[in-house]
């Protein structure tokens, strides 16, 4: 039963809401039966695959006893190596990216990059010093919440345990039902009604004009709104699910074709993966690097360090020769905005200005829908045949 | 107490270009474009190197540090 798409998975929604909403008004803790509903609703997401099911649930399991052995290390007088951890927390994902190169059967499950990214959180944090009391099942819950499992947006997981441990009442849970009756609403609208209008747009527009430049120009249009109605809309519809199970999950999507400049468009655009990237990648190197003096300024150190975060992000997607283009793109894009942001005067001077900006809105349309067209493989695909 | 606030705006003023910012204490220095990630990670190194303060890049929110007398706050509760 594939998540946010087959009719069954909202017909299985509405009893799992109707039972939150009966504890939610009684002002009753949600914690253990959002994990009850999750194992549930994960056993029916890969039932069909016996191989998938134990696989998913020998991931919980190391992932589980990784958590563990952080914590123990983190109070022990001889500690592991966070990067061994971390690497063997890793490891299934990357084996899973490249081994669908040689089988497309190589084993994975459906999640795997999402679960990865959260349970990396965590031993990242424990590292840190800012976990040490999450409960097994609480770790369990967050790893298997399924309104986010297996496509985000990404949990922290703090905010996640802050909210289980928080007693809602009646009035906060009703807020928050609401809220979310509305993101599920506005999500499903933009992923079956905008998606579907942008994907007819894609297919047909462009026979209709002739598959010229401008045939060329309208798919990628028509390709990167699907983009965004698609993702957004399941993105809303996943927060409005969690909402509803009294969880707080983070907006993804936040108007990102109002954006000036590439930074501002990730602030906007899959916020979750960015903002994960931002703390995880980006700044740990930025910390790494800056402290030990690797690079004569901080304009290259935060340059190289976009780079490093964006083909990271490119191949995450998968390791192809498209993916792997689109990140270093990204990349580019972003260290260029921000040595134009720190070196460049004309900028300071007018960056304020209405035409300025109106220009820079313009100039980062284009960049960010030629990225689309990249990441669709529009572009490179093509060009080699 | 007097030492660690102008040790920081010291640090902040260098690490932003801006020499003034002790002026407007609470003025919100993300949403000024005066901060961004990378400052702020270097603010962090700089504070470990100045004070032997570690902060972690996830461990306040933006909102918690985001004007200079809360940078001062946050690194006078941990001394």
């Amino acid at each position: 039963m594939d998540f946010f798409v087959e009719p069954a998975f909202f017909v299985l929604c509405l009893p799992i809401v109707a039972v939150a909403f009966l504890l939610g008004i009684l002002g009753r803790p949600l914690g253990r039966y959002a994990l009850g509903a999750s194992i549930l609703m994960l056993f029916l997401l890969f039932f069909r695959t016996p191989a998938t099911l134990i696989y998913a649930v020998a991931y919980l399991v190391v992932s589980l006893g990784l958590y563990r052995l952080a914590l123990a290390s983190s109070n022990a007088k001889i500690k592991l190596p966070n990067a061994l951890l971390v690497a063997v927390q890793i490891l299934p994902l990357v084996a899973y990216k490249v081994g669908v190169l040689i089988t497309p059967d190589f084993p994975g499950f459906l999640g795997i990059s999402y679960i990865t990214f959260k349970a990396t959180q965590v031993l990242l944090e424990v590292h840190d010093g800012l976990i040490d009391d999450m409960t097994t099942l609480e770790y369990l819950g967050f790893l298997c919440f399924f309104p986010t499992f297996t496509s985000g947006p990404i949990q922290r997981s703090r905010t996640f345990v802050q909210d289980l441990r928080a007693p809602l009442t009646r009035d906060a849970y009703l807020e928050r039902f609401y809220r979310g009756a509305g993101w599920f609403v506005v999500g499903a609208l933009y992923k079956f009604v905008g998606a579907a209008i942008a994907q007819w747009f894609m297919w047909f527009m462009p026979a209709a004009v002739g598959h010229g430049a401008l045939g060329w120009l309208i798919e990628v249009l028509g390709y990167g709104l699907y983009l965004f109605f698609d993702f957004a809309g399941y993105s809303d519809m996943a927060m409005g699910l969690g909402l509803a199970l009294g969880i707080e999950v983070p907006r993804n999507f936040r108007a990102p074709f109002v954006a000036t400049d590439i930074k501002e468009f990730w602030d906007r655009w899959h916020i979750s993966l960015s903002t994960w990237l931002r703390d995880f990648v980006f700044m740990r190197f930025s910390q790494f690097a800056l402290s030990r003096k690797l690079f004569k300024s901080r304009v290259t150190t935060a340059c190289v360090g976009f780079m490093i975060n964006m083909t990271l992000m490119g191949l995450w997607h998968g390791i192809t020769l498209d993916y792997f283009v689109y990140g270093i793109y990204h990349g580019l894009l972003l260290a260029g905005c921000h040595y134009m942001q720190k070196k460049w005067k004309f900028y300071k001077q007018h960056r304020r200005d209405r035409w300025f900006r109106v220009t820079s809105w313009a100039v980062t349309m284009v960049a960010v829908f030629f990225g689309f067209a990249l990441f669709g493989g529009y572009v490179i695909s093509p060009l080699l045949g | 107490m007097a030492d660690i606030r102008q040790q920081i705006i010291d640090l902040v003023a260098d690490i932003t270009d801006e020499p003034d910012v002790a002026n407007e204490p609470d003025l919100d220095l993300f949403e000024e474009e005066i901060l961004d990630s990378m400052a702020a990670i270097e603010l962090l190194v700089a504070i470990k190197d100045e004070f032997g303060v570690s902060i972690a890049p996830t461990e306040l929110e933006r909102s918690e540090m985001n004007t200079l007398n809360k940078i001062v706050a946050r690194v006078s509760e941990r001394l």
